[in-house]
């Protein structure tokens, strides 16, 4: 009867998935799989999770016709708003999902990994409304990039660790969180960012995530009394994309596109797209897409959107990339920036710079679109963070201040 | 030698073995093949090779400075399979500790066959637990490779008696919950969980890892395991060294150290064969 369930019990989606993890940490996922499995059918969790995405985060996030933007590209632009909730992405979804499964285990105190700093914002945000202890690891070299993000997170009460291990970014940030996790779980929970890592991390954050997708099908149905053509998302570690992706995997007739970071391209090597430009293997516990060499360690990634500049993506993209159900495509460094300055040029819209991966995917894939179906798609977007904390790279990048910082 | 034949040797001998870690390729090809002979000829009575990578969740900044030195300096898994061959001709078993994405990624199968042909004796895998591990464990049944699961404190009686089921020649008892690196005092878990490792299975050796650095240390675990692992500290040789000859010399003396300090203390098996 039907496809058999993914994840598996043991979090397989396929071959991928599962844990490559040390037995010191089983004892913990275990504890929080069995602690999810309870809360998700107990009706005093979910109200409280409902509660606090209507009245905390801002959710339903709105699902917005971008007229002028459509007018250009050719296409019915929806966006969903993700960038209007709390702390101005999907992220605020995630962290408060599992601060409150955190405070049902009795554990007392969070860490994270960030790249730019919007997770560990995130993060450090649920840990103040929880009154929970919070550390948050970040890569040395993020730390400085992304100073405003670390100031924001100490702000709210975090504290923030500067990794100096390995390349000193969002990879051995996530190495120097399980390093903590290994010696504290009795009172940590380990809040992954992302819909990646151990089982049941991937399950659970796509579970938290959902809402998006959940949203955004009944919102369009609703706008334009049918489906969308097609749903289009970035991909980084995938939470955004699985997000709004998952509640459409059994509406056949939607097609549905992951966008990757390409870099400076995928083929020049120097780029952060697993599905397109990478291989199978394992990193972070998972069995997934990885950047790694012929010997498998790790290959650095790049990408000009700090949040999509990671070496993996979350198991069950990669199994929808398998399968064939979802398409995934790398948007270069070039092609993302022209995308978010045209959002902010015709809807007054200043997008993450990993969410104008998404757009741009989208600019690229209408033409093909629109000769398969034999008219104008329409095409849902998940506009997953707004841009505010992107504009140190924006600015230089598009050359808008002098070199003292100051207006031209 | 097999890991089976030196267990049996040293409870012969009445005492626990010493196991000694060093990261392949550290600090270049050449000069671990030199540290690991050194520690051979020390006393140390299993050499622990370390399989550089990239991301080693599980260990402390001694290890991953080590391995990022390793790595940095551009050895392959190719030249950490010479490494063995060289190692294992030293005269002690060999086994290698090693991620899990490197395997995956030569082949878990072409992995065992070379690792195998290279005199290689088991693999311990940290971030492998048996759950995952159904290509290894058929590869090391394919080419006669003893295989090492990790327990810890946090391990449950289900899981632990799991685990220890799929080992082969002997069981890894992470002492602390924590990564490697040594510490001043070794941990009061350490006991505990050896006991529940006999408990599920009498037969197979149990060696303490993280945190050992000195012979009263390997004594004290000595007392109570079959193996006394020691990694860190035996790195530390070579990274506080001015030079290569200081630092061989640095490991020489604490190998030894550590081989008298087993020898200082009946082993808990055989503390209590003596009782009975």
């Amino acid at each position: 009867m039907g496809a058999p369930a993914v994840p598996d019990a043991t979090g397989h989606f396929g071959r991928f998935g599962g844990r490559f993890m040390p037995e010191a940490l089983v004892a913990a996922l275990d504890q929080l799989d069995g602690a999810w499995r309870e809360a998700r059918v107990d009706p005093a969790f979910t109200a409280e999770f409902d509660r606090l995405l209507r009245e905390y985060a801002g959710t339903p996030s709105m699902l917005y016709p971008a007229t002028r933007l459509s007018a250009e590209v050719g296409a019915r632009i929806l966006l969903k708003r993700e960038d209007l909730n709390h702390t101005g992405a999907h992220k605020v979804r995630n962290v408060l999902g599992q601060a409150l499964l955190t405070r049902r285990m009795g554990k007392r105190r969070i860490i994270a990994e960030t790249g730019a700093g919007q997770h560990g914002v995130a993060s450090a945000t649920a840990a103040a409304l929880f009154d929970l202890e919070c550390v948050v690891y970040q890569g040395e070299v993020d730390t400085r990039r992304q100073a405003l993000n670390v100031a924001r997170m100490r702000m709210l009460g975090a504290t923030v660790v500067p990794v100096t291990t390995g390349s000193r970014t969002l990879k051995d940030a996530m190495n120097e969180a399980l390093r903590d996790w290994v010696s504290t779980v009795d009172d940590t929970h380990y809040l992954i960012g992302t819909a990646a890592g151990p089982h049941p991390f991937p399950e659970l954050v796509r579970d938290l995530v959902r809402g998006i997708g959940v949203e955004a099908r009944a919102q369009c149905l609703e706008a334009t009394g049918a489906l969308p053509d097609a749903v289009a998302a970035c991909v980084g570690g995938g939470s955004n994309a699985i997000g709004i992706m998952h509640p459409f995997l059994d509406d056949a007739e939607v097609r549905l596109y992951g966008f990757e970071a390409g870099g400076d391209g995928v083929g020049t090597g120097r780029h952060a797209a697993s599905i397109s430009g990478g291989g199978v293997g394992v990193l972070h516990g998972t069995r997934t897409y990885v950047l790694q060499d012929d010997d498998g360690q790790t290959v650095e990634s790049h990408s000009i959107s700090a949040g999509l500049d990671y070496p993996g993506v979350g198991p069950e993209h990669a199994w929808l990339h398998d399968s064939g159900r979802a398409t995934y495509r790398a948007v270069d460094d070039a092609a993302a920036m022209a995308a978010f300055r045209q959002l902010c040029r015709t809807e007054g819209i200043i997008p993450a710079i990993e969410s104008a991966h998404a757009l741009a995917g989208v600019v690229a894939v209408v033409p093909e679109l629109t000769a398969a179906l034999g008219r104008e798609p329409t095409i849902v977007v998940n506009l997953s963070g707004r841009g505010d904390k992107d504009m140190h790279t924006a600015a230089a990048y598009f050359d808008l201040l002098d070199t003292e910082g100051g207006p031209r | 030698m097999t890991l089976a034949d030196t267990f049996a040797r040293t409870r012969a001998e009445g005492r626990a073995a010493v196991v000694g870690c060093m990261p392949a390729g550290f600090p270049t090809v050449e000069g671990s093949i030199a540290a690991m002979t050194a520690m051979v000829e020390a006393g140390v009575d299993i050499v622990e090779v370390e399989l550089p990578y990239s991301d080693p969740v599980m260990d402390g900044p001694v290890i991953q400075r080590a391995s990022d030195i390793a790595l940095a300096g551009g050895v392959r898994t190719a030249d950490v399979l010479r490494i063995v061959e060289a190692v294992a001709a030293a005269g002690a078993p060999v086994a290698m500790m090693t991620y899990w994405a490197p395997v995956e990624k030569y082949g878990p199968d072409r992995f065992a066959r070379d690792f195998a042909a290279a005199g290689g004796v088991g693999l311990i895998t940290p971030d492998l637990i048996p759950d995952e591990a159904g290509e290894w464990l058929a590869a090391a049944d394919r080419y006669d490779l003893d295989r090492v699961f990790l327990v810890a404190p946090s391990s449950t009686d289900a899981r632990l008696a799991m685990t220890v089921g799929h080992c082969r020649g002997f069981v890894y008892a992470t002492s602390v919950m924590g990564v490697t690196g040594a510490r001043e005092r070794t941990s009061s878990a350490a006991p505990a969980l050896v006991a529940r490792v006999r408990a599920a299975d009498p037969a197979i050796p149990v060696a303490v890892g993280l945190g050992v650095r000195d012979g009263d240390q390997a004594a004290a675990v000595g007392g109570y395991a079959d193996g006394v692992i020691v990694g860190s500290a035996l790195i530390r040789c070579l990274l506080d060294a001015p030079d290569e000859p200081a630092g061989l010399a640095a490991l020489r003396a604490l190998s030894a150290d550590l081989a008298a300090g087993v020898r200082r203390s009946p082993s808990g098996r055989a503390a209590a064969k003596v009782q009975a």
